[in-house]
């Protein structure tokens, strides 16, 4: 922002940078501040922080986190979060691009319609539709070679399912949205050459989606592995739960021990945290795909 | 979302690459019989999914909120007793209305204190300052975290013996367990999220502003303030309703955050966790909780058709 010709801005200078700088500095140390401290209590020891209170510095130690593992399960919790996880995201996006290509390539008079039940669909509270739910999961059979409980509810199919439905409608939009950018001429040569529906979808549409279907990849498994209400209420068995519902678990075994609680954050935190600084491009482009106008 | 869980995320128009659109539709009748039945089944299934796990019990917790059902017997045991729930819930159910003003609570404190701050934020950072990646980073960590984990976390801070707080103020206060305070507790919890959110999606609205508007209100004699108000907040209008849809949603599902603290009892009331105590809980008031569960779905319902009515006529000029 160089000023040549742009009088009115020495009339009214900006706020010194200086200022505008200690501001952003002291509010963005406070924001930080608790995942700060919560990750540096993980790494000292119990006794030394009851003996000098929280407020010192000392004690140093990773015995937290080898007994957060332990006594947290988190070995099997994290198993749990990745079997929810991995398929709810994958079929998430697969069913979304089927119905974003038909939506983009295809007009039939219900295709706004549509778009609005898959939209409205995951604005809706989930606790509304928890008691049918509930009723419909618990009678559904399913044979044990599927589910050891017999039915979908305390079993990760049920809790992939819901996650897939409500996840459908947000990537359904950006991806038909995006496959509307994608020239037809393309489809017409393809046609010209008899490609079919199903060779058009895999081989033109699918490929060229990559970078929507990659943003999203990173924000459905963040939300999916973040996803709590589901988890808790469909899965009553403890050792069935994924990591994120399993908190309230870990709450009760730590009680007083507040270094072990902030080594379990962290554990929690992590696989998150990796994702975000791995791929914090695509993150932030997903969070804004569906907010902005090009 | 998720209870996001997330949250509910922020949709509106997408940023097309570039131009070039149009002409594509293709004729259905042109298809061959194949590519027919591929098309159906590539809509119909995703379809399915969506009506029979979101909207059929959507319009099942309606009608079970007009009948007396226990939840154990059969389902031909069901019987319609009319607006009887609402009555029950509205003058014969304590948590209730203390329930309901937190809720809205939660709503006005997100929308005045914490929505302003995150576009407050968003405006400084658009401003091409050094560093502005790494401010921005900082704010936008706890979105990637879920709220349960976000309750975790702030425990660090709130525990009586073992928190920071009270360390540093020589208070011995229960931030969580106070029931007089612990919902302002979870409130800044709650904030320190959202803040980061609404600043992600405002610096991609700003983004998208057409500075030349600015530039020409400054030459007309405007003072950032002013640009900012009368030209730039006006022309972000379809961001700005996005945001409120997304701030009262959030608010109307406030569940997660809660739960952890404390399953939502004692002070922690929200809409959403009577209907959960009610079903799962020790309690199965099935009619009962519907009553409240269609409640909630009345409220969320008038936002989600403004948020789709805007999203539609988008939709409908491309």
């Amino acid at each position: 922002m160089t000023d040549l010709a742009v009088r009115p801005a020495r009339v009214w200078p900006k706020p010194p940078r200086i200022v505008l700088h200690a501001f952003l500095v002291i509010v963005s140390l406070g924001w930080i501040f608790p995942i700060a401290w919560a990750i540096y209590n993980s790494f000292r020891d119990y006794s030394y922080t009851a003996q000098n209170g929280y407020v010192s510095f000392g004690g140093f130690t990773i015995k937290n986190y080898l007994n957060a593992w332990t006594q947290g399960d988190f070995g099997i919790h994290f198993w749990n979060s990745l079997v929810i996880t991995a398929p709810a995201v994958i079929v998430t996006l697969f069913l979304a691009c089927c119905v974003g290509f038909v939506l983009s390539r295809f007009s039939f008079r219900f295709n706004l319609s549509l778009l609005a039940i898959f939209l409205a669909a995951n604005l809706l509270p989930p606790q509304s539709l928890l008691i049918p739910v509930y009723r419909m999961f618990r009678s559904t059979e399913l044979p044990f070679w599927l589910s050891d409980s017999g039915s979908l509810l305390n079993s990760p199919i049920g809790v992939i399912l819901m996650n897939i439905a409500f996840q459908l409608g947000f990537c359904t939009f950006v991806l038909s949205n995006y496959m509307k950018t994608i020239p037809n001429e393309i489809y017409e040569s393809a046609r010209v050459d008899g490609a079919s529906v199903t060779r058009q979808f895999f081989q033109l549409t699918l490929p060229l989606c990559r970078p929507p279907l990659a943003a999203l990849a990173t924000l459905q498994v963040t939300w999916v592995y973040n996803e709590f209400f589901w988890a808790v209420v469909l899965i009553q068995r403890g050792d069935k739960l994924p990591i994120t519902s399993s908190l309230g678990n870990l709450q009760g075994q730590f009680f007083t021990d507040y270094n072990l609680l902030s080594a379990g954050s962290v554990l929690v935190m992590l696989p998150v945290l990796i994702i975000f600084f791995a791929l914090q491009k695509q993150f932030v482009s997903g969070l804004t795909l569906g907010a902005t106008k090009g | 979302m998720t209870a996001q869980s997330e949250i509910a995320p922020a949709r509106a128009a997408d940023p097309p690459p570039d131009k070039p659109r149009r002409a594509r539709n293709q004729k259905v009748h042109k298809l061959t019989r194949t590519d027919l039945i591929v098309v159906s089944v590539m809509v119909a299934v995703p379809t399915l999914l969506v009506l029979v796990l979101v909207w059929f019990p959507a319009v099942a917790t309606v009608a079970l909120s007009f009948t007396n059902w226990n939840g154990i017997g059969a389902l031909s045991s069901i019987k319609a007793i009319g607006a009887d729930n609402y009555t029950n819930v509205a003058t014969n159910y304590p948590p209730f209305w203390p329930a309901l003003q937190h809720n809205l609570l939660w709503l006005a404190v997100l929308f005045v204190v914490a929505t302003p701050f995150g576009m407050f934020l968003a405006v400084l950072l658009d401003k091409e300052i050094k560093g502005s990646r790494v401010y921005q980073t900082a704010f936008y960590l706890p979105v990637i975290m879920s709220l349960a984990l976000v309750g975790f976390v702030w425990q660090l801070i709130y525990s009586r013996d073992q928190g920071i707080l009270n360390a540093v103020l020589g208070t011995q206060i229960d931030w969580y367990g106070d029931s007089s305070i612990n919902l302002w507790a979870a409130l800044v919890a709650a904030s320190w999220k959202h803040v980061g959110y609404i600043m992600l999606l405002y610096l991609a609205g700003l983004k998208a502003v057409d500075p030349s508007l600015r530039e020409a209100a400054m030459i007309d004699g405007a003072n950032e303030r002013q640009a900012f108000f009368r030209v730039i907040f006006p022309v972000m209008r379809p961001i700005n309703i996005i945001v409120l849809v997304i701030t009262v949603i959030e608010a109307l599902r406030a569940f997660d955050l809660v739960y952890v603290i404390n399953k939502g009892r004692n002070g922690l009331e929200t809409i959403a966790t009577l209907v959960t105590q009610n079903v799962v809980g020790e309690a199965s008031r099935v009619g009962f909780g519907s009553a409240m569960a269609t409640i909630m779905l009345v409220i969320s319902s008038i936002f989600v058709a403004i948020y789709l009515t805007i999203v539609m006529r988008e939709e409908r000029q491309k």
